[in-house]
């Protein structure tokens, strides 16, 4: 009897995580991926687990002190990518290693047991209470929200920067805005996957849909359906296999991608090499005339 | 000279990057029927001038001045000299064709009926509307380039401005394009930037040549004594009815285009 409400329990909670995390990731992901944002989002991540250090030593919880980290981070990197003597991949390789060395040196002066640590590096639905799932929910009917009242605009803005200033005005604002969004949306994702895992619940599902369609908005709304049907596939293989449900949600994502790309195959190769194409006869073009 | 409205005035504007000037002490006026070429040595400030009107780029000293009765910084239309956005992002032509519309509307805009309409226009007027559906790592350059010519054209400015047009343009495309400009400055004043005074004298009304500073003419016609002061690299000049006359190599000037 004890064991089946605990079962059913964990499969609520589980399809919740899943739903609210593939809703979280599926657009936050769209964004950095089609941005080119990944790295900065990696760095992002790892600068967060400064803040689980953080949330340990002082007693609080760990995913406040990451979600401070994380936005704070991430606003650092896009207000030093606009300074012009900073380099900004250089900036994110910065916080990336100052965020785990100031999160590392903050368990190890945590006196005692630092519980679930592990779940915060690679992830454990097990330990997703009901605060992390409603403020996964709370992110998810915001992300719903932002990016459907401001659609247009966040196209136009992430496709081409310097075009949008020419209607808007905002443009600052709007980066500022979806940065910070991507961050909590990464921070409270750590929850499923861990600081290690959690990019690829961002990337991976984006990536799986464009294969099959270059509409952004198409992406957006598939990456989420990609990322729920992986994420339930792995939640269930790890249930089955009995191995780390973050690790294997990756796996299955992975593995998922890779048949797509098989299956594609011809297609996506000479599409690509027209990218190249495209872009080298660009640069040529660029510097005819700098400036 | 005749009368006509001005839009937009550039007063003793200096510019540049950095704390680097580009631009010294220019001043411009733009008329609501202008078709002004802008020339000038690569690094001379032709894109700089263009930013600065769009407010891309705000001046180190001097005032962009718009005549709001009739421009707005939002009413003009702008085809970079290559777009800064990445062709492989997950976008159609048609979306950015109607990125133009962004102009005139809030953060939250909603493409309706009509704008897709307006859209369609547009694209069939330019001949991309067989590509309406493609993402932009799938066109060449060319139709790329019409592409954010859609982009400049879909809001109707009254000031359109061109960043070196002629990169892309085919020889196919090429005399309609210059024939539709033409058409264009019927109800817009056309700003263009050009390597290639061949070719854009025989349509332009005037010339602004910069190189730092900015020397304005108000006609098509550049004569020789002229180009000295300027130290401007134009080896050819074309007039309408005139055959093509070819002007003195400049001593101090580079050798571009």
């Amino acid at each position: 009897m004890e064991i089946s409400i605990f079962n059913y329990d964990f499969l609520i909670r589980s399809i919740l995580a899943a739903l609210f995390g593939s809703i979280t990731a599926g657009i936050a992901g769209t964004y950095i991926v089609s941005r080119r944002l990944v790295f900065l989002s990696g760095g992002v991540t790892h600068a967060s687990f400064g803040g689980i250090g953080m949330g340990y030593f002082l007693g609080v919880n760990p995913i406040v002190g990451a979600a401070l980290f994380g936005m704070v981070s991430a606003m650092g990197i896009e207000y030093l990518s606009h300074k012009q003597n900073v380099k900004e991949d250089s900036a994110i390789g910065f916080l990336w290693a100052f965020g785990m060395a100031v999160g590392v040196i903050f368990i190890y002066i945590t006196p005692g047991y630092t519980p679930n640590l592990m779940s915060y590096l690679f992830g454990s639905l097990l330990t997703i209470g009901g605060g992390d799932l409603a403020a996964l929910m709370v992110l998810s009917l915001v992300m719903i929200l932002f990016f459907a009242l401001f659609y247009r605009t966040i196209l136009y803005i992430s496709y081409d920067e310097a075009y949008a200033r020419t209607f808007s005005r905002h443009v600052t604002l709007f980066k500022y805005l979806l940065i910070v969004l991507v961050s909590l949306v990464i921070v409270l994702n750590i929850r499923i996957a861990g600081v290690v895992l959690v990019l690829s619940m961002l990337t991976i599902p984006p990536n799986f849909v464009m294969l099959f369609t270059k509409n952004f908005k198409k992406v957006m709304i598939w990456s989420v359906v990609a990322g729920f049907v992986g994420m339930t596939g792995g939640i269930a293989a790890s249930w089955y296999l009995d191995i780390p449900t973050g690790a294997t949600i990756i796996f299955v994502m992975v593995a998922g991608w890779v048949m797509a790309r098989i299956i594609k195959g011809k297609t996506g190769s000479s599409r690509s090499r027209r990218d190249i194409k495209n872009k080298l006869y660009r640069k040529e073009v660029i510097y005819k005339d700098v400036k | 000279m005749q009368e006509h409205n001005w839009l937009l005035r550039l007063e003793n504007i200096s510019a540049g990057y950095n704390g680097d000037t580009v631009l010294s002490d220019v001043s411009l006026q733009i008329s609501d029927n202008d078709f002004m070429g802008v020339i000038g040595p690569n690094g001379g400030g032709k894109t700089t001038l263009l930013k600065v009107m769009l407010g891309l780029l705000t001046p180190f000293y001097g005032e962009v001045i718009f005549n709001r009765e009739l421009l707005t910084p939002y009413n003009i239309g702008y085809l970079p000299q290559m777009s800064e956005g990445d062709i492989s992002f997950p976008v159609s032509v048609r979306d950015i064709v109607m990125s133009g519309l962004m102009q005139s509307r809030g953060a939250m805009a909603r493409m309706k009926r009509a704008d897709r309409e307006r859209s369609a226009t547009v694209m069939k007027d330019l001949g991309i509307w067989h590509l309406r559906n493609r993402c932009l790592s799938e066109l060449s350059g060319g139709e790329l380039q019409r592409v954010y010519l859609g982009r400049a054209l879909i809001g109707s400015p009254r000031l359109l401005l061109l960043d070196e047009p002629g990169n892309f343009v085919d020889s196919s495309f090429e005399q309609g394009f210059y024939d539709m400009l033409k058409e264009l400055n019927k109800k817009m004043a056309v700003v263009m930037v050009s390597h290639d005074v061949g070719t854009i004298s025989a349509y332009v009304k005037s010339f602004a040549c910069v190189n730092g500073k900015l020397h304005y003419h108000d006609s098509g016609r550049i004569t020789n004594d002229q180009l000295k002061d300027y130290g401007c690299p134009i080896q050819l000049i074309a007039h309408g009815d005139i055959p093509h006359t070819v002007l003195q190599k400049h001593i101090d000037g580079d050798i571009n285009i």
